[in-house]
């Protein structure tokens, strides 16, 4: 975490509220350019909520969500639509994965382009040649993004048809084609044997250096994110009850506590 | 196989058993004779157990796909292969288009104007697909937009003598607003409070032609209203069926190439992913609000343009056209053709419009073997008669992929 570093995304006192249940309780977060941080924490700690607040899905209870943008303005996020802040330049993956099932692999990357394109109704009806060169190019960047992911081979399938860690994969092309900034995971290794755990590792590596994009992973399982992921922050009954670098995590009473627990309890 | 087979004989034994007292005794009463109609109980043992056989099998075949499905093969059938072959779908199109242009030259006045009808259907059936079928936004009330189409001509026909030519775009666009219109305030609403809340659009239209008689004339309706112009020509009867049923293969034929095209492109796209998963295609940066009034208010179109077509072929209109049966009946046709699959509307408007027509004799159980034979699609086939086809795009790394097969 060099302190020269652009700052990409700053979380501060964000509060989230459902009813009586305080899902989320004044957590402030920071995701630099270029890194990948992880927020880990036991089931039900408040992490796909925080997720779902900085990305629109709910509005937050209180708190700010700003995002800096290199060399133009700040943006603050709050209270902004979901298909607001892909725009700005987030983007993001579900726990539960929610691909387009009924649609071709490659149909859902091309969907992730749509707010990075223009044509409209009457474009389409028309089929000119900004059209037509629009959607080649929408075609073309989707089948490259799917190589990436190494998809390649099962553009046509449909989504549905995919094993289970091909979704997980499908699922960050599609979010990658909307060219983020900043790519927000949900447990992308959930479900995946070793094997397919080793090789998300790599490919999100490879996308933090490569596409410099900035990522911020969640992780239930606390070893997987160790090697890969530099802040490390912890949350716990909906704070954030650390923060640092993996080594430092590791050796936090507090964080060993909150392990610990829960798998006493499990 | 051979388990279906022992199941169908046990039913069929125990129909036979059930239906023993009514099938084979008869008292007479006058002769004080008991008669034994052994024949009888013969044709209960076939039918019923050819009936579970065949509901039998083709559950069995149901699973048998779902579990292909599942381990990630191909389902498709020998149909749905052949028609994602591009250049044959090419082919036979040509080949129905052709027929379609000779078909008033062979057939008499009467069967044109049923193959109007069915035509009209067409054009409704692919417009309300854009709103079910690729958006999946369920909509009962589809024949509001209808009978607005057909109203906004009667009327402004009968009060400012205006044509159908200028009237058909026009007819359109108030469908559309319309829709846009309607559209905002559903714009939260999913699954069936969607189609509850659609279900009273069609029946307030209802109500408000009935009831605005100064503007609708009430429940007699409008009569008299014009006839597609051909340059000023007097046609006879006969020549004007023969007219109208080729202004309607025109507008198929328009109405088939434009929803394609929607289809295959950014906005189909949204629409279809819209369908798929509401949070995720918001989450992929497609705007839900704009979206949906986009589907909403292009489905709407055709219905106004269709109304207008409508309205010029029975020169008279009246709210009854108008009702929640149109809606069902459109529906229908999407569903049973197939969701998504302009195909398999087409050929879902064919079979719903014209086996009626032809079936007089069984015209008392229209509804009741509507009704069954919907039930049996949902239950066997609940994709419909042709569903979506899959569409595959061209990309360099595909290039020799498709030179090779
Ligand atoms: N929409 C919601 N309404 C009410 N409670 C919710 C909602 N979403 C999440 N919660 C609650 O918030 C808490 C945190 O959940 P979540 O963010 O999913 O945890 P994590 O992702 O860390 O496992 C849980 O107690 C959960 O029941
Ligand atoms: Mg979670």
């Amino acid at each position: 975490m060099a302190e020269n570093k652009h700052k990409l995304l700053e979380v501060k006192g964000l509060t989230m509220d459902f009813g009586g249940l305080r899902a989320v309780d004044s957590v402030s977060l920071d995701v630099h350019e270029g890194e990948i941080a992880a927020l880990i924490g036991p089931n039900g700690a408040g992490k796909t909520t925080f997720f779902n607040c900085v990305t629109g899905i709910y509005n937050p209870t209180r708190g700010d969500i700003l995002l800096h943008p290199k060399e133009q303005k700040t943006r603050r996020l709050n209270g902004l639509k979901p298909n607001k802040v892909t725009e700005m330049g987030l983007a993001r993956t579900f726990q539960n994965i929610r691909l387009f099932q009924g649609m071709t692999v490659l149909e859902n990357v091309m969907i992730g382009r749509h707010c990075r394109t223009k044509a409209g109704i009457f474009h389409a009806i028309l089929r000119g040649k900004t059209f037509r060169e629009e959607e080649q190019q929408i075609v073309e960047s989707s089948y490259q993004l799917l190589e990436k992911v190494g998809l390649g081979d099962s553009a046509n399938e449909f989504a549905k048809n995919l094993p289970y860690g091909a979704q997980r994969r499908l699922e960050i092309a599609r979010a990658m084609a909307t060219d983020p900034l900043l790519l927000l995971l949900d447990e992308p290794a959930a479900g995946m044997n070793p094997q397919e755990t080793s090789a998300l590792d790599q490919l999100i590596v490879k996308i933090s250096t490569e596409e410099k994009i900035a990522i911020l992973l969640i992780e239930h399982d606390m070893k997987l994110v160790m090697n890969i992921s530099d802040p490390v922050y912890v949350m716990e009954y909906g704070k954030k009850i650390a923060e640092g670098s993996p080594q430092q995590i590791k050796d936090n009473p507090k964080v060993i506590e909150a392990y610990l627990g829960e798998e006493a309890d499990a | 196989m051979w388990q279906e087979f022992k199941q169908s004989i046990v039913v069929s034994i125990w129909f036979v058993f059930l239906t023993f007292p009514l099938m084979v005794v008869r008292v007479n009463t006058m002769e004080d004779l008991v008669e034994w109609r052994w024949m009888n109980i013969a044709w209960v043992a076939i039918a019923s157990f050819l009936l579970s056989y065949l509901w039998r099998y083709m559950l069995a075949r149901k699973q048998v796909r779902k579990k292909v499905e599942e381990e990630g093969g191909d389902t498709r059938s020998k149909l749905q292969i052949m028609l994602e072959n591009e250049s044959l779908r090419f082919k036979a199109m040509g080949v129905l288009l052709v027929a379609a242009l000779v078909y008033p030259q062979i057939f008499d006045t009467y069967q044109t104007t049923i193959m109007i009808s069915a035509l009209i259907y067409v054009v409704l059936g692919l417009g309300l697909n854009i709103n079910v079928g690729l958006a999946g936004m369920l909509d009962l009330g589809y024949v509001a937009f209808f009978g607005i189409g057909a109203y906004t001509f009667g009327i402004l026909n009968h009060h400012f003598d205006v044509g159908f030519w200028m009237m058909l775009p026009v007819g359109g666009m108030v469908g559309c607003l319309f829709g846009v219109i309607l559209g905002f305030p559903i714009l939260r609403l999913r699954g069936d409070y969607l189609a509850i809340v659609t279900l009273g659009f069609g029946m307030i239209l209802k109500v408000v032609l009935e009831n605005w008689g100064s503007l609708t004339f009430g429940p007699s309706g409008i009569a008299n209203i014009d006839k597609p112009g051909l340059f000023g020509l007097d046609l006879s009867l006969a020549n004007h069926t023969i007219y109208i049923y080729y202004i309607m293969i025109a507008l198929v034929v328009f109405t088939i190439i434009v929803t394609n095209r929607l289809k295959n492109s950014r906005v189909g796209r949204a629409w279809m992913a819209l369908r798929e998963d509401e949070v995720a295609c918001i989450a992929m940066g497609i705007d839900m609000a704009r979206t949906k009034l986009s589907a909403y208010a292009l489905g709407a179109f055709w219905a106004g343009m269709i109304g207008v077509v409508f309205a010029s072929k029975t020169t008279f209109i009246n709210p009854a056209s108008f009702t929640f049966m149109e809606s069902a009946i459109i529906l229908s046709i999407v569903v049973l053709g197939g969701m998504g699959s302009i195909l398999g509307v087409i050929l879902g408007a064919f079979i719903l419009i014209l086996l009626p027509e032809y079936m007089r004799a069984f015209s008392e159980y229209r509804m009741l073997i509507f009704g069954a034979s919907m039930t049996l699609m949902m239950i066997f086939r609940p994709q419909g008669l042709i569903s979506g086809l899959r569409q595959t795009y061209l990309y360099k790394g595909a290039k020799e992929e498709i030179d090779n097969g």
